[in-house]
This record gives C-alpha cells, sequence and structure tokens, in this order.
C-alpha cells in the first residue's frame, strides 16, 4: 500500500519508513506541510501519516485544508501530546484516528487496517498467489473457492509470509512481530499458530516449511 | 481549593464606624450649638423683658417741688410673669442711698442715660439675673441720680432651658438616627457593588479568564483593572506554559518515537539473541517511560479538572462507543473481542474528558489482562445511578489486595511483566469521587475482574 | 423711710407679744400630736367646717386658729414667721409679696390650676368679689344702684340722706381694702370720684368688713363700699335688710390665698392642710369656690409680679395721699 508520512524530524521518519517497508508498503517522506501538499495534489495515497508539529505550521490546519478540499485519503495523526487534551481536537477535524509517540510499530499497523477496514470502499488491495486470494485488510483468506475468516494475529502472520517468499524466520523474530514486547509469550505459542495457519492452507498450494533449528519458510508447491 | 484570604477588619464595619462616628459627633455639635444658641437667646429675652421693666419704671420717676416720686407702672412688673413665677427683686436708689424696694440689691453706680447693664447674682439663696439703669433728674436746683435695680430669678429660664435641650437632644438623636440609617444604606449599597463584582467572579468557569466588561462604580475600575490584567497574566501564562508543556513532550516524545521505530525495525534483521534481547529491553523501557509520563501527566490534568468540575449532558453510551472503536485496534492485536452492552442511551451530567480517560483506562486495565481470544464486555446502565463496568477473563484480583488496589502507584501483585504505572485505577477513582461517584473492584464468579465505575 | 418701715413694724411686733387676735381657738385641742398654728384673715367661723373637716382625716393633729386683720397678720408673719406654720390671708399682694421675699416653703405636685398658684408657694382656694352692700331702707322708693356710677348718683341725689351714713374700708389699715382700691384705680378713673363724692358725704372708715356689715344690719349707715362679698351673703341670710349688689361695670375679685411658712416644724401636716384647702368643695362654703377661668365673667386679680407695685413704699405713699385727699375732706 502506498503511504505518505508527514514529519519533520528525518530520524524518526527513517524509522518510521524503513520499517513500514520492510512490512511491504510504499512509503513517500514530506517534511515541511507544502511538501505534503505538493504530494497530495501529485499522487493518491491509501493513507496519510501526519504529524501535529511542523515547522511551516501545525498539522491540523493542513487535516482541515485536506477534509475541506474533499479529499478523504484517511489520515492517521501521530502526536507528542499529552493523551487526553490532544485527540479530541485532531478527532474533531476530521482525523480517521491517532497515534501517541512513540507508539509500537504494530499498534500502527493495527490503527492502519483498522481504519483502511472502515473505508474498505476505497482500499481494495488483494493478493493473489498459490491459489490463494488474499485481503490483509479486511482478514479475509479464499482458498478453493471458501472464504475464511482470519484471526488478527494468524492474518499477520501469514501476511510476514506472503510479504517475503521464501525467507526464513526464526521463531523469536515472528514473536517479536506477533506479540507486544510486555506480552507473556510461551515458546510453543508461535508453533499454535503456524499450525492453525498451515490448515487453512491445506488446499492451496502454499505450504509452510519448518527448518528444523532456523525457523519457518513459506513455499510455493504446485 | 482556594485558600482563605487573612482578612484584617471589615470594609463595612469601618465604613459604617466611621460614618456613625461622624454623625454622633456631628449630632453632639448640633446638640450643643442648638442648646447655647437657644440659651443665649432666652437669656436675650428675659434680659430685654427685664430691661424693658426698668425702663419703665425710669420712665416714672419725676421730681415734684424738689421732692422725688416714684410712680412704678403696674405693668412693669406685670411683664415680669413667667411660667414659673420667676420671684422678683428690686431697688430703687437715689444718689446711691436705697430709697425703696429690696436691700438686697446694691447700686451699682453704673452708667448713666437708661443704659441697661447687666449682671448675674445671688439673692436670697436664688440665683438672679439683675438689670440696672439710672436716670440723672434735673429739677430748680436740684440735680438727682435715680438707678433703679430689678432681679429676676431664673427658673422659667432654666425650664426653657430644660425643654429647649431636650428638643435639641432629640434634634440630635434624630440627626443621628437618620444619619446611622443613611449611612447603613449608602455602605450596602457600596458593599452591594463589591458583592455584585464578588458573585460574578465567582460565577465564572474555571477556564474563564476573559477580562470583565461589566459596568463598575469609578472608584472600583482600577480594582477591576488590575483583576483584569492579573487575569490577562494568568491567561497568558497558562496558554505558555500549556505551549511549553506541548513543544516539551513533543521534544522528548519524538526522539523517544525515533528509538523505539529504529529498535523496532532493527529487530527484525538482527539475528543474534543477546543483541535481539538488548533491543527488546530498549523498546520496553521506552514503552514504559512515555506509558507513566503519559499517565502522570493525565493525572495532573484530572486533578485539575475534578477541582474545578465543569458538567455538561453527555450520552456515557455514544462516549464508550466511540472509546470502544478507537481501542478495538489494540484489543485486535491480542485476539482479543471488546463488545459493549446495557442501555441504548445513557444521558449523564458530567466532564465526558474525565470520564473518557477513567473508561479508558479500565478498559486499557483489562486488555492488560484478559487472555488472549477471551472477551471484554463493556457495560453502560442507567439504574438508581449510571454505571460503566469493564469485565475480563484475566485472572481476577487478589482477593487480600483489592481494597488497597486503589491507592496510587500501586500495582497488583499479579501484574508483574505488564507495562503500567499503577496510575490506572487512581485516576478511575478520583474521577468517580470528582462526579460524586464510586469505583467498585469486584472479581466475578467464574473468572475475572469486574471495575465498576458508578457515577 | 427704711428705719421707718422697720419702726412700724417693730411696733407691730410689740403688739403681737400681747397676743391681741380679733379670735384664736383651738380645735381638737386633745389631740397628742402636732399643733398646727394657723393665722388667718378669715372669720373663725366661716372657717371652722374646713379645720373640722381637716381634723377628722388628721384625728392626732389640733390646729390653733388665730384671727387677725390682713395688715397686722403681714406684720405678724414677717416679724416672727416661726410662730406660725401656714399663713391665711385675703391680702393677695401681701400675701405674694410673703413669697416673694421667701417666707413660704415651695411645695411640690399641688392639686389646682397653674393661675391659681403663684411659684408653688402660694394657692389659692377662694374666689371673692368685692361688693356693695345697702340697707334696703335707705333706698325705699329709690333705684338700686346697679354700679358705681348709678351709687355716685344716688349719693350725690341725697346728699343729706347718705351724710355720715357710707362706710369703706379704711385702706391704711386694711390690706384687703388697700388691695380692693389700688386695683379698683387701676380698672377705673370712676373710683376717684367715688371716693369724693362718699369723702364729701363723712365717710366712715372701717378696719374690717365684719363691723362694716354690723353697721349696716344695724341701720347706722347704708351704703358699705367694696365690702367682702362672702361676708356680706353670710350674713344676708334670714337678713332681708341688706342687699348685695356686684356692681355690673366692673367686679374686683380677690383670692384667698395659703401658704406653708418656710422652716416650719409640721411641713407634712402643713402642706395636707393646704392640699385639704384646695381640694375642700363644698366645706368652703359659704367661701364662694374657685372657678375656672374661661368661666369667670369679670377679671380675678391675677397672682403675678404686678401687685408688689402698689406695695412700693414711695407708691403707696403716693396712692394713700390721693386717697386721703380724696377721702378726708376738711
Amino acid at each position: 500500500m502506498k503511504f505518505l508520512l508527514v514529519e519533520d524530524n528525518m530520524d524518526l521518519a527513517n524509522a518510521i519508513g524503513s520499517r513500514m517497508r520492510l512490512d511491504g508498503h510504499v512509503v513517500d517522506h514530506a517534511a515541511t506541510l507544502d511538501d505534503a501538499t505538493a504530494f497530495v495534489e501529485a499522487e493518491e495515497y491509501d493513507l496519510i501519516l501526519l504529524d501535529i508539529m511542523l515547522p511551516d505550521g501545525d498539522g491540523r490546519d493542513f487535516l482541515k485544508r485536506h477534509r475541506a478540499s474533499h479529499l478523504d485519503t484517511p489520515v492517521i495523526v501521530l502526536t507528542a501530546r499529552s493523551q487526553v487534551s490532544d485527540r479530541i481536537g485532531s478527532l474533531d477535524l476530521g482525523a480517521d484516528d491517532y497515534v501517541t509517540k512513540p507508539f509500537d510499530h504494530a499498534e500502527l499497523e493495527a490503527r492502519c487496517r483498522a481504519v483502511l477496514r472502515r473505508k474498505s470502499g476505497i482500499a481494495k488491495s488483494t493478493i493473489e498467489i498459490g491459489g490463494i486470494v488474499f485481503d490483509p485488510v479486511a482478514g479475509h483468506l479464499i482458498v478453493g473457492g471458501e472464504t475464511l475468516s482470519l484471526r488478527n494475529r494468524e492474518l499477520r502472520l501469514l501476511e510476514f509470509f506472503i510479504n517475503a517468499p521464501g525467507q526464513v524466520f526464526s521463531k523469536q523474530k515472528l514473536a517479536d512481530r506477533l506479540f507486544s514486547y510486555d506480552d507473556d509469550v510461551s515458546d510453543n505459542a508461535i508453533e499454535v499458530y503456524v499450525a492453525r495457519l498451515r490448515k487453512h492452507l491445506e488446499r492451496s498450494e502454499l505450504k509452510i516449511t519448518t527448518l528444523r533449528g532456523l525457523g519457518y519458510r513459506l513455499d510455493h508447491v504446485s | 481549593m482556594s485558600a482563605s484570604p487573612a482578612v484584617s477588619g471589615s470594609l463595612r464595619n469601618r465604613l459604617v464606624l466611621t460614618l456613625i462616628g461622624g454623625a454622633a459627633i456631628l449630632a453632639l455639635l448640633l446638640f450643643f450649638t442648638v442648646r447655647s444658641y437657644a440659651a443665649r437667646v432666652a437669656q436675650q429675652g428675659q434680659d430685654n423683658i427685664l430691661g424693658a421693666s426698668v425702663t419703665s419704671i425710669l420712665d416714672a420717676v419725676a421730681l415734684r417741688d424738689g421732692e422725688l416720686e416714684v410712680d412704678i407702672p403696674y405693668a412693669a412688673f406685670s411683664m415680669l410673669s413667667t411660667p414659673s413665677d420667676d420671684r422678683v427683686f428690686y431697688a430703687i436708689f437715689q444718689d446711691g442711698e436705697l430709697l425703696s424696694g429690696y436691700d438686697d440689691l446694691s447700686a451699682t453706680n453704673g452708667r448713666p442715660n437708661g443704659e441697661w447693664v447687666f449682671q448675674s447674682g445671688e439673692v436670697r439663696g436664688e440665683t438672679i439675673r439683675q438689670v440696672s439703669a439710672s436716670r440723672t433728674l434735673v429739677g430748680l436746683g436740684t440735680r438727682t441720680e435715680v438707678e433703679v435695680a430689678l432681679g429676676q430669678t431664673q427658673d422659667a429660664l432654666a425650664e426653657t432651658l430644660r425643654q429647649i435641650s431636650r428638643n435639641a437632644a432629640y434634634l440630635g438623636i434624630g440627626f443621628f438616627t437618620l444619619v446611622a440609617g443613611l449611612s447603613f444604606w449608602a455602605t450596602s449599597a457600596t458593599i452591594g457593588q463589591l458583592n455584585k463584582l464578588t458573585t460574578s467572579v465567582t460565577r465564572r468557569g474555571p477556564q474563564d479568564l476573559s477580562p470583565f466588561r461589566k459596568p463598575v462604580p469609578r472608584e472600583m475600575a482600577p480594582l477591576v483593572s488590575s483583576l483584569n490584567s492579573l487575569m490577562g497574566r494568568l491567561d497568558q501564562s497558562l496558554s505558555q506554559s500549556e505551549d511549553f508543556i506541548a513543544e516539551a513532550a513533543h521534544r522528548v516524545r519524538t526522539p523517544l518515537a525515533t528509538v523505539r521505530s529504529y529498535a523496532d525495525a532493527t529487530l527484525q534483521r538482527v539475528e543474534k539473541e543477546e543483541n535481539r534481547e538488548a533491543l527488546r529491553s530498549m523498546v520496553r523501557a521506552i514503552d514504559e517511560s512515555s506509558r507513566a509520563a503519559g499517565q502522570l501527566l493525565d493525572h495532573a490534568m484530572i486533578t485539575f479538572r475534578a477541582d474545578h468540575l465543569e458538567r455538561e449532558e453527555i450520552d456515557l453510551v455514544a462516549l464508550v462507543r466511540d472509546l470502544v472503536q478507537r481501542l478495538t485496534p489494540i484489543a485486535e492485536m491480542k485476539d482479543l473481542s471488546l463488545t459493549l452492552v446495557g442501555d441504548p442511551v445513557v444521558i449523564y451530567s458530567g466532564d465526558p474528558i474525565l470520564i473518557q480517560n477513567a473508561v479508558r483506562n479500565m478498559v486499557d486495565n483489562a486488555l492488560k489482562y484478559a487472555p488472549a481470544e477471551s472477551v471484554v464486555e463493556i457495560e453502560v446502565s442507567q439504574g438508581t445511578q449510571a454505571q460503566i463496568s469493564v469485565r475480563d477473563q484475566g485472572p481476577g484480583f487478589p482477593p487480600s489486595e483489592i481494597d488497597t488496589l486503589t491507592r496510587r502507584f500501586e500495582r497488583g501483585k499479579n501484574a508483574a511483566g505488564t507495562i503500567g504505572s499503577g496510575l490506572g485505577l487512581t485516576i478511575v477513582q478520583d474521577v468517580a469521587k470528582a462526579h460524586g461517584g464510586d469505583l467498585i473492584l469486584t472479581n466475578r464468579k467464574g473468572k475475572g475482574a469486574c471495575v465498576t465505575l458508578s457515577l | 423711710m427704711r428705719y421707718l418701715v422697720a419702726l412700724i413694724v417693730t411696733l407691730l411686733a410689740s403688739a403681737c407679744m400681747a397676743e391681741e387676735w380679733e379670735d384664736q381657738r383651738v380645735f381638737n385641742a386633745a389631740a397628742d400630736g402636732p399643733r398646727l398654728r394657723i393665722i388667718s384673715s378669715t372669720d373663725t367661723a366661716l372657717f371652722a367646717p374646713l379645720i373640722e373637716g381637716f381634723l377628722t382625716q388628721n384625728p392626732d393633729v389640733s390646729v390653733e386658729y388665730l384671727v387677725t386683720g390682713t395688715a397686722d397678720l403681714n406684720a405678724r408673719v414677717r416679724s416672727a414667721p416661726e410662730a406660725f406654720d401656714v399663713v391665711i390671708s385675703s391680702a393677695m399682694d401681701l400675701q405674694l409679696k410673703l413669697a416673694n421675699d421667701g417666707f413660704a416653703m415651695p411645695l411640690e405636685n399641688m392639686p389646682g390650676s397653674d393661675w391659681a398658684q403663684w411659684h408653688d408657694s402660694l394657692f389659692a382656694f377662694t374666689q371673692e368679689p368685692a361688693a356693695i352692700v345697702i340697707n334696703r331702707a335707705a333706698f325705699a322708693g329709690y333705684p338700686v344702684p346697679q354700679t358705681r356710677q348709678e351709687l355716685i348718683e344716688a349719693l350725690r341725689a341725697r346728699p343729706e340722706a347718705f351724710r355720715g351714713k357710707v362706710g369703706t374700708y379704711d385702706i391704711r389699715q386694711s390690706g384687703l381694702g388697700y388691695l380692693f382700691a389700688t386695683q379698683d384705680a387701676r380698672a377705673s378713673e370712676t373710683f376717684w370720684r367715688l371716693m369724693e363724692v362718699m369723702g364729701g358725704l363723712d365717710l366712715r372708715l372701717y378696719c374690717c368688713s365684719g363691723d362694716m356689715i354690723d353697721d349696716l344690719t344695724s341701720g347706722s349707715i347704708a351704703v358699705a363700699y367694696n365690702v367682702l362679698g362672702s361676708y356680706a351673703t353670710a350674713r344676708v341670710e334670714g337678713k332681708e335688710a341688706l342687699e348685695v349688689i356686684l356692681p355690673s361695670d366692673f367686679q374686683t375679685t380677690m383670692m384667698r390665698t395659703a401658704m406653708v411658712v418656710k422652716n416650719t416644724q409640721y411641713p407634712a401636716v402643713a402642706e395636707a392642710f393646704v392640699r385639704h384647702l384646695i381640694v375642700a368643695g363644698p366645706e368652703l362654703a359659704p367661701l364662694p369656690l374657685l372657678t375656672s377661668q374661661q368661666e369667670q365673667e369679670t377679671a380675678v386679680i391675677t397672682l403675678e409680679p404686678a401687685l408688689l407695685t402698689y406695695l412700693d413704699t414711695l407708691k403707696r405713699r403716693k396712692f394713700l395721699t390721693a386717697w386721703e385727699d380724696a377721702v378726708i375732706q376738711k
């Protein structure tokens, strides 16, 4: 999917950008409101991530203009403000959601997904691979003509594999991405989710291979 | 909330005392002035009558064949009648020798030609007012001087003075009463203006720092203008500190966010388990500190708002629904479901920001302890009180700690490993108190905790 | 002059020592309480009911009632005030001067009207007009004069019938006579003409009302001028011979007054007696009661300092000279 990140802090912008690209998204970065306006006029984005405090103005003004020009690209505000006072304001101005800095990337992803799902009319990005049709936004998986509804963690796990077919994921790596850092994760938690996914993919050409001592890999078997 | 100011005296009392004191002095002055003036007039009256009487006697003096004749007119003494029947003494002297009358009086050998000489004295144990006048008569080869002295006691005068004193006293008391009444009225009217100002200050909402526009008496204008300038400065410093806090938060959180994002991203690439654990610890520390800072700020803000509670009509169900929607992505990450049950509409008069914050803390808490793939149920209901309950299917509260849990910075024993500052339930408790409600912690029969915010 | 007055007073006082009273009577002599000494110019007979009325209320008190003429009374009180407790006289001027000179004791809260008292020390309790009393026989067939002018005309019309038969007070001796004469003189010049006419008829002069009325009754005089009405009325009863005329031109009305002597031994009893006089009412009969001033047809001699006027030595000498000139014709 295509994101516009409006953030004046280059380090943060790079960090967010690289993290999102890792998940297979396309990210454009604007450091000022002027740049952001130019990007929005030139390109079409699935979602805008908007910082509030920018060198040439307040992000909320951009939001106001954005909504006034009848663009309904979803906007998620990145705020550093105290939790209570700012939220209401930016939601009132037309933001679809917000996250408070510093944020868990998984949370940002979840919020993006939730926003996109609410606006599913626009964002119809399904992936067809190995005999399955996967809609990561809606959380659907069609295998052999049957539509399966995936749980969030199953969905995310599948997404990891699909975004990097052939790559080997260690158990730890998967756990770090799937669970919060403060979750109490047991050793076999990943095995449970992998087993579930394998069951979902039984009738497809996709197969999760276990590489003893290394991890898991998604393989396309024809 | 606000400290009572040190009170030194009362403006009203001071005003009233000053005015009444002034009135008392004026009344006394009035009394003495009127009395002394009236006394002078009364004495003048007696003197005039005495003088007229003496003159009429002197007029009746004649020399006949060298012999002195004094044909005292009946009216001379008649005019000396007074309501108190004052005693009368008179004496007629010829060349200093008593010719007739009372020998108690003495000749003054005063000025001639009928000029009155007044004096006060004592005769037969009575205080008298005496007038003397003399006249020179010239006859055939003789020249003689006749002096008439006339005295009168002063009982009637004293009585008149008593009456005048009484009337003057009434006048003084009346004046005093009137002025005292007026001063009370004037003071109340003056203080009333101050009270009006006080009322309009008190009636203002806690956020209202706009200047006063209502007209006030000229004398109060400096007070109001300094009040306005104080509020202006306060407003400015408040917005400055708000800006400062926002700026500070921005400056701190943005780099934190950078570090966290990098750590997050790096974790995806690093393979070595030691490095991965280091990165995880880093992320946990960042999460914990930002969450603690957030909750501290929230708590401070909530304490402030609770002190100046501003109620408005809100629908609790709509408020909670928004919140549920907002928290759903987080719940989903853990494969948890949030369900909202209860009455369709619950109208309550309260501070929406406070209530929203409280409910968010309650749900956050439930999300933290609920096991994966379970349901967190939120119920909004209107019984005798508006109630918001959050139920999870987690381990529940340790029964021994259920009472102390709401104390600030106290975390349940089973919360080890879960990020949280311990302020969450304290915030809920504070919000409940501010709305005159309660926070009730219970364990459910099956499994799980139930937190109820009762408003 | 002063010494002369003093001398006369001394002589009169020594006369008093002889205790020559017109009348002297002790009421309730047996009582062992205080003895009130009353000096009065009023005949005992007229006053006895009042005293007796007082004594029934105060049975332990005895009263010594001493009667003398007004002038003598005045002199006695002045020379020996300590000898008396209550002074009652018809000579208002002398009484007022006594009070003015400080012989009276002021009394608080006395009943009676303000005009009937002076300086809270002199209290009036009767009101008696001076009258012309005639023997009807002398006027048989002639109109009875109603005014002084008519009396003058009647006397002038028949001088021989009235020669030596007209009487009045010797104002040199009688205090009351002097009071009436001076007030008459003040009121009208007619007084002097009357005096001259009477003087031309060998006017007979009396010291007291009583004697005059005796002579009238006996017929030795036909006309008495300025007799005290009350005395005349007391006699007229049952004596058809006399007629009391209250002159219609003007009347001179005197008030009998009483005072408590200053430094009296029995101030309470004396005050009670005076109070009794003021409120006595019918007991006063035949002495006329005070009437309120509004009801009076004629002016009553006012209790005021002006009464001192004719008592002034010079004024008195002048008045007496004029009177003698008119009355005693050579």
